[in-house]
């Protein structure tokens, strides 16, 4: 059985302009697999990850035919039982750590307060596990990373103690949303091999947002094309060279490469008609 | 003779107390409508070097020349006329509450260049932009309309040299090929000199001639582009991070 | 109908033909965003309420305010053409408000012109220069600040002598510093954006970015500063019309009626209550105003 099971999802913003949509009928299911979702900003990859986690706020509103993670019912889903969800089975990985990490606190006390207040672990148990997740994403100096301020880290450093702290109550499914952007390419080729092998090790299920193709391309198992809130198209990672679909191919095509020629980059075709 | 020559720069800030080495002991030299790449992980006092140029940085040792002129404290509008700048962020490098008009007209204003309307029509026409953009605001643009909107401010006052940094980071992969084709445009229109900053070597190497790899503030190596692209550095760092930005791309 | 509809569509244009229409869309959509907290439009309302009052007082008066009838003296509210009763001199205690209303109106008005701008170019000079500029404005500013607010009003009433220009200038020359403080750490944030480095590469002088480029930014927090601060001027008004230091009798300013009704405050209750529960409900106007408009002007809020 699957994983996740997502079908026909919308999210709608009303605004003063009106209605907004958008993400408009995403259907997807998810194993322990990897799974891309890719598309320029404004495509609903962001909202199609925040909604299977319910973390729309007014006045985004989600529906969906089915959303269904390990057989529960997320749309019907008390608040309650999304917060018992959110975490400790689904966990998400944002762009920024500056953004995610409590300022103000100890990476050694962000790391330990789930555990010792959702598992009720002692003190010395709770670090011992921290530490634990901190040496799985290879840090190396895991006992000062735990003495440290989030501003005292690189951005690939915070990162990987974000990682750490979703991965310590080993959640079923990670959602990843542009976890790299924000880090320096060999940063980057780390923290993917990272995540890569959690997954592996974990069989855990991966949803990786990104707008960068050829990255999701290369790391992912399965990837879904998204343009104007809809998928345009769905194929297996190992075909992307033979994706079919002329946003797709504008995709895999816009990016420059060393050594290339230095003519004109082909530029995007955006075509309305996909999106409807 | 080159025209920019920068010799020996240093970049020292003080922080509490601390002195920070942000640029040591870097020089470089960019022919007249030549492209000059900086490559470097973040740190690497790449982008510090522009700051130095506009002023934004005090230069602590060294000396920057432009067209064979030391430049001065502070820069003035002669230099505003020759030498301008592109930020990073398009959401944070325009006036949030200025209209994109107000934006393009200052620069005319401040010169006393007349005819502004005309000018700023023209300059939206120069980037591609539809001239219905005029009366709208930068929160009312997607990242990658604000970003040239900050090109087509840029070449307001018609300069020489435009300063470029990391001017597509902080867009898609779809929009940076657009920008990217943008700034190749003008600059064969215009005959401009380029400094360009990025993190990312394939866009240095597809926008520029020569390119200087930095780390930790220090010039590591300079490159050519047939250097690059046939692998032959000569240090360790420039080769990982060319390791890196060869790794991720899926070949096709 | 028609014309209304246009006129929506107009504002409403996503791509505005002229800076007009671009400011007037701006406004449109504050509008919209202020209509939504019903609070907000209650506390809008009672400010829109003391406009008309004050602007149409002559016509919504029944008496003169002035005018003294002893033998109508310290009637109880709602007597025959008295609705809210008369003071020890037989004066319409409706008419007082209303008239009074006249008063509030033009200090709140003088104060919030002058007292916020000067905070304003303060504040901003000292952020946006910094250095020594900064260290003599602030220490200014805090001289100021270390006073409370009411003695140093009555310092300064006490030397200029009573009158209701002389209580305008004190009141304002209490008000600025918290503006210059607000604008000052607005300009901190504000000196080192990128916009403001490019306006700087463009080659804009300081007067220029200060005025033109850092100033927009801090107008709205100073607004609202200023709308939660006006309850507090027409209490230290009020205050200074109390010890008989703001406007002078016989001149119906709520404050003083509230003073001259203490006297009779056991007996004769509503002398005293009925200018209280005006001050009272305009503060609360004015504050609920401003909370409102916290939420319109935050830059951070006015996104997509």
């Amino acid at each position: 059985m699957s994983l996740l099971e997502v079908e026909n999802l919308r999210v709608t913003f009303d605004t003063e302009a009106g209605a907004v949509e958008a993400v408009r009928g995403v259907s997807f299911s998810l194993g322990r697999e990897r799974l891309g979702i890719v598309g320029e900003s404004g495509s609903g990859k962001t909202m199609t990850g925040r909604s299977v986690l319910r973390l729309i706020r007014p006045p985004g509103r989600i529906a969906a035919d089915r959303m269904t993670f390990d057989g529960q019912d997320l749309l019907r889903a008390s608040e309650r039982q999304m917060r018992a969800l959110r975490g400790k089975r689904i966990a998400m990985v944002m762009q920024d750590p500056k953004y995610s990490l409590n300022p103000v606190m100890k990476v050694g006390a962000q790391l330990t307060e789930g555990l010792r207040r959702r598992d009720r672990l002692g003190a010395n148990e709770a670090r011992r596990r921290a530490i634990t997740a901190l040496e799985a994403v290879q840090i190396r100096d895991p006992e000062r990373v735990m003495h440290a301020y989030p501003h005292e880290l690189s951005g690939g450093m915070g990162q990987r103690v974000m990682i750490a702290m979703m991965l310590i109550p080993g959640p079923d499914l990670l959602i990843a949303d542009e976890p790299t952007s924000a880090l320096d390419v060999t940063v980057q080729a780390e923290v993917l091999s990272i995540l890569d092998a959690l997954v592996k090790d974990r069989g855990m299920g991966l949803i990786f947002i990104s707008h960068d193709l050829r990255l999701v391309g290369r790391f992912c198992d399965r990837i879904l094309v998204m343009y104007a809130g809809r998928v345009v198209e769905e194929l297996e990672a190992a075909n992307l060279m033979q994706a079919e679909h002329p946003y797709t191919r504008g995709l895999l095509n816009c990016l420059p490469r060393i050594g290339g020629t230095r003519g004109a980059l082909p530029s995007l075709d955006r075509n309305a008609d996909w999106a409807v | 003779m080159s025209l920019i020559e920068i010799q020996n720069l240093s970049v020292t800030f003080d922080a509490k107390g601390r002195a920070v080495h942000a640029v040591r002991d870097v020089s470089l030299s960019v022919p007249a409508r030549e492209s000059f790449g900086l490559v470097g992980e973040s740190g690497s006092g790449k982008s510090t070097i522009l700051r130095a140029i506009c002023g934004l940085a005090p230069i602590s040792a060294g000396s920057i020349r432009i067209a064979g002129e030391a430049v001065r404290d502070p820069r003035g509008k002669a230099f505003a006329r020759r030498v301008q700048m592109v930020f990073q962020d398009p959401y944070a490098s325009l006036h949030p509450r200025h209209t994109i008009d107000r934006t393009l007209s200052e620069p005319l204003a401040i010169h006393g260049i007349g005819k502004a309307d005309a000018r700023v029509v023209q300059a939206l026409d120069d980037v591609s932009l539809d001239r219905s953009f005029r009366f709208r605001y930068p929160h009312q643009l997607s990242g990658g309309q604000r970003q040239r909107v900050a090109i087509a401010r840029a070449l307001m006052l018609e300069p020489e040299i435009l300063l470029l940094d990391e001017p597509t980071s902080a867009l898609d992969a779809s929009v940076q090929a657009e920008t990217l084709n943008l700034l190749a445009r003008l600059r064969d229109e215009r005959g401009l000199t380029f400094l360009m900053v990025s993190h990312d070597l394939a866009v240095i190497d597809h926008m520029c001639d020569r390119l200087l790899v930095m780390q930790h503030g220090q010039a590591v190596e300079e490159l050519t582009r047939d250097d690059l692209a046939a692998a032959r550095m000569q240090t360790d760092y420039a080769r990982a991070l060319f390791d890196a930005s060869a790794d991720r791309m899926l070949e096709g | 109908m028609t014309t209304v509809t246009t006129m929506t569509q107009w504002l409403r244009d996503p791509a505005p033909r002229s800076r007009l229409q671009a400011r007037a869309g701006q406004l449109w959509l504050g509008w919209l965003r202020l209509r939504r907290n019903r609070l907000t439009v209650i506390g809008l309302s009672i400010v829109l309420l003391l406009l008309l009052v004050a602007a149409f007082a002559p016509w919504i008066a029944p008496h003169n305010p002035l005018a003294q009838d002893l033998s109508q003296r310290l009637l109880p509210p709602l007597s025959p053409g008295h609705l809210m009763g008369t003071d020890e001199f037989g004066r319409d205690i409706f008419s007082r408000i209303v008239f009074g209303s006249r008063i509030t109106l033009y200090i709140v008005t003088l104060v919030a012109l002058t007292a916020p701008l000067f905070g304003l170019i303060v504040g901003t000079v000292a952020g946006y220069f910094g250095g020594i500029v900064d260290q003599v404005l602030m220490r200014i500013t805090d001289i100021f600040l270390a006073f409370p607010r009411l003695i140093l009003a009555l310092a300064l009433v006490a030397v200029l002598g009573p009158g209701i220009e002389n209580a305008v200038l004190a009141i304002a020359l209490t008000a600025w510093p918290p503006y210059a403080r607000v604008a000052r750490a607005e300009t901190l944030t504000v000196r080192s954006s990128d916009y403001i480095a490019a306006a700087r590469l463009q080659g804009a002088g300081g007067a220029r970015i200060v005025w033109g480029h850092v100033m927009p930014m801090c107008v709205p927090s100073v607004i609202i500063r200023v709308t939660l601060d006006m309850a507090g001027v027409i209490l230290t008004a009020a205050g200074l019309g109390f010890l008989g230091l703001g406007v002078q009798p016989p001149l119906p300013e709520w404050g003083q009626m509230i003073s001259a009704g203490r006297k009779f405050l056991f007996d004769q209750w509503w002398v005293a209550t009925m200018p209280g529960l005006a001050i009272a409900t305009v503060s609360l106007g004015f504050n609920l105003l401003g909370d409102g408009l916290r939420d319109v002007l935050d830059p951070r809020s006015s996104g997509k």
